[in-house]
């Protein structure tokens, strides 16, 4: 079969193991020289791609469900968007939830992943409280918080084992609808001066104009909010919109995404204004649409994402603008966070800082771009989002992850360092 | 009480299905062979949808059993859904006569069996629906896999017999021909992605066209028009093809 993660981009041949039971998991590891864990495929690179992989989402039973504690046990092949379905009408939401609930809870485990949350609740693994996991041998682990396979399992890309299932605790809600605040900035400076103003709000994400020049750098919309207290959980699957086929690549020139842009940050009123919205416009707008990233066309697409120290945010995030409006390479999304303090896991992504991330079209010229771009995150002290990437080089990834010796050591002390290996591992030599 | 019978619901497909009705507010009768393997599927289903949910041991090759197994369902279910099928590479099915009746008995007479029953408790109490699983593979034999084919051609002559007959008491048959399924069955075959669907997409199809009433459903609906344009092959030149 041919596979590709969400950027559609590499499409490589490949042979599906699908995760059903433990004992043919075991079976397979034994019989099978390499592979790689493979979940919902919302990584846009090559994260979850291998000649060999194990489909993990088919594995997918709720365990149980600590009604007192909100904590679900579930499988590992579970959607958030199925925990959302089952417990928003109990008063129940993620604790951490990122821009898309099509992702499975392995995965979302397996790249730490974080929402527009992090400067209050931190990671995904904050709010795991166990994991089983099948290790190369077929052995099954258990671990828990400050174990050592906790911190490489969480953020490791699932280059430990196959995650085969995990304690989540769930944060208790009173209203399926957000009291959402869309503020419009003018620059760089006014979105900083507001992410700082309303950083006492839990969640918060800002969509930055990459195409504005000069003055006009980092203008923004910035949406911060926080859970209503209305008691109506009554939460319903909307319909979706498809894109059916692929776009013509010509489809998303430059100039239909100045448009883009430019009709989002027009259509907001001036200064602040206020809205109720529900959880899927709130958290996962681009839900939405099934299969948005087809109007990148055939070539695939690639998210670049970089996260830099708070002290040096501004001036690199004026740089990195900067060299992105000159190049005139357009992006359709760019989506600026804040972060609060790293956790001690391996590989995770987060510091404190703010991160960047930028849609960009396949196409001749870009990976240049994105190295000129790596050299400019690398001089601020930061680094590139694992779960995101498809071209990242080796020694790029290194200096940004300073503990990935300690990741390399571990790996190869417990004999996980034969079997586990994506696209991805083995280009930047994890 | 609203129960729905699945029957072979270890397999994928009626996994997927049992989902569907379970979030959709039915009661559920699980039928299958050796149904304890089912106890964790049972707790997921508690947990997703809070609906009453009950295992029951089946055998679709033990005829003998389907009459008691039957009149001991109680209350008496409001739908059944067959799902249950058997295949094996066609190669090996004719060269074995044990496998090619046990492909014909699991997915034909078996289900004849078992369906007879329970069409005349729907017919004596004017309502209910029957679903039936067959398989585009019926509707033309193929040499590459005319033993399944026929027992699912055959299967799905007795459904479209069964609808006749059950129109004037307002029974529902609906007859479901999937093309390809991404399953266990079809596990290690290099299946075309785009004619290929996910077990979940073929359940709730099979919902939507359940509580619409619908005749035949062919799932992906792609297979529909394929299917036209193989059935339509003039036999002269199908006898030479290889498809
Ligand atoms: C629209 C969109 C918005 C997004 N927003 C955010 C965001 O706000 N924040 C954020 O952090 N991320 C975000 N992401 C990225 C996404 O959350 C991650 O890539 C996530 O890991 C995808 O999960 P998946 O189940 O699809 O896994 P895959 O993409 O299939 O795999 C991702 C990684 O997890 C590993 N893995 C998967 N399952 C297992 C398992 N059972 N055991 C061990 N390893 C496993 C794979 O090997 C791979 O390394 C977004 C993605 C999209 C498409
Ligand atoms: N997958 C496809 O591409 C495809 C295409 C067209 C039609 N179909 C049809 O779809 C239906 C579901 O198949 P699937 O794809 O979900 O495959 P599956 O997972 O292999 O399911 C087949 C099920 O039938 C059960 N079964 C076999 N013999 C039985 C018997 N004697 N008594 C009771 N149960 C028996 C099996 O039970 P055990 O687990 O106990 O063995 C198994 O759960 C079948 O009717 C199949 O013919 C499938």
């Amino acid at each position: 079969m041919n596979l590709a993660s969400w950027g559609m981009y590499p499409v490589i041949k490949n042979k599906s193991f699908s995760l059903k039971d433990e004992k043919s998991l075991q079976n397979y590891l034994q019989k099978t020289e390499q592979m790689i864990p493979f979940g919902n495929g919302r990584s846009y690179g090559d994260s979850a791609l291998a000649e060999n992989i194990v489909y993990c989402k088919p594995y997918n039973y709720f365990l149980g469900f600590d009604e007192s504690e909100g904590i679900v046990h579930c499988q590992s092949g579970v959607l958030l968007s199925e925990i959302l379905e089952v417990f928003v009408r109990k008063g129940w939401f993620l604790k951490v939830t990122p821009g898309t609930k099509l992702i499975t809870v392995g995965g979302a485990i397996a790249s730490d992943i974080h929402g527009k949350n992090h400067h209050v609740e931190g990671c995904f693994s904050k709010c795991v409280q166990e994991i089983r996991v099948m290790l190369e041998s077929g052995e099954i682990v258990t671990c828990k918080k400050g174990d050592e396979l906790f911190l490489a399992t969480c953020g490791g890309m699932g280059l430990t084992g196959v995650i085969l299932d995990a304690k989540v605790a769930l944060k208790k809600i009173n209203s399926k609808s957000i009291n959402q605040i869309t503020i419009k900035t003018k620059n760089l400076k006014e979105t900083f001066e507001a992410f700082e103003k309303y950083a006492r709000m839990p969640y918060s994400v800002a969509w930055i104009d990459c195409l504005a020049k000069g003055e006009n750098i980092g203008k923004c919309l910035l949406m911060v909010g926080d859970f209503a207290d209305d008691r109506d959980l009554s939460f319903k699957e909307k319909k979706k919109l498809n894109i059916p086929f692929m776009f013509p690549s010509f489809a998303l020139n430059n100039l239909s995404v100045k448009a883009f842009n430019w009709l989002y940050y027009k259509k907001s009123p001036a200064g602040e204004s206020h809205q109720k919205v529900d959880i899927d416009t709130f958290f996962y707008p681009l839900d939405a649409i099934n299969n948005w990233n087809r109007i990148y066309g055939k070539g695939g697409f690639t998210q670049y994402q970089f996260i830099l120290p708070k002290e040096v945010s501004y001036d690199g995030l004026k740089e990195i603008l900067g060299a992105i409006a000159e190049s005139g390479k357009g992006s359709f999304l760019a989506v600026l966070k804040l972060y609060g303090k790293a956790n001690a896991n391996y590989l995770s992504f987060p510091m404190e800082g703010y991160s960047l991330a930028l849609d960009f079209k396949i196409e001749k010229g870009l990976f240049e771009l994105l190295d000129k771009l790596d050299q400019i995150v690398l001089r601020f002290g930061g680094r590139i989002y694992l779960t995101k990437d498809v071209r990242v080089s080796k020694e790029t990834f290194e200096k940004g992850y300073p503990m990935i010796e300690k990741f390399r050591a571990f790996r190869k002390e417990n004999g996980m360092d034969k079997k586990f290996h994506s696209l991805q591992s083995k280009r930047v030599g994890i | 009480m609203s129960y729905v019978l699945i029957i072979g619901a270890k397999s994928d497909i009626a996994k997927a299905v049992a989902r569907e009705y379970a979030k959709n507010g039915y009661d559920l009768y699980l039928a299958a062979r050796n149904v304890s393997e089912l106890e964790g599927f049972k707790k997921d289903i508690e947990i997703r949808s809070n609906r009453r949910l009950e295992l029951k041991e089946f055998d679709m090759v033990a005829f003998d059993s389907h009459q008691a197994f039957y009149d001991a369902l109680e209350p008496k279910p409001l739908g059944v859904i067959v799902v249950v099928g058997y295949m094996v590479d066609q190669k090996v099915a004719e060269n074995s006569l044990a496998d090619s009746l046990n492909i014909l008995h699991v997915n034909f007479t078996g289900c004849v069996s078992l369906l007879n029953i329970i069409a005349n408790d729907f017919e004596k109490r004017k309502s209910g629906f029957i679903v039936g699983i067959s398989s585009v593979a019926g509707d033309r034999g193929r040499k590459a896999n005319y033993i399944y084919g026929s027992a699912k051609a055959g299967f799905s002559a007795y459904l479209s017999g069964l609808r006749n007959r059950l129109y004037v008491s307002g029974v529902q048959v609906l007859t479901v021909k999937p093309g390809f399924v991404n399953t266990k069955m079809t596990e290690g075959l290099d299946l075309p992605a785009k004619l290929t669907a996910e077990p979940e997409d073929v359940a709730h199809d099979i919902f939507e066209a359940q509580q619409k009433g619908k005749d035949v459903l062919y799932t992906k609906c792609i297979w529909k028009l394929i299917m036209l344009i193989i059935k339509h092959i003039p036999e002269s030149m199908f006898k030479k093809m290889s498809i």
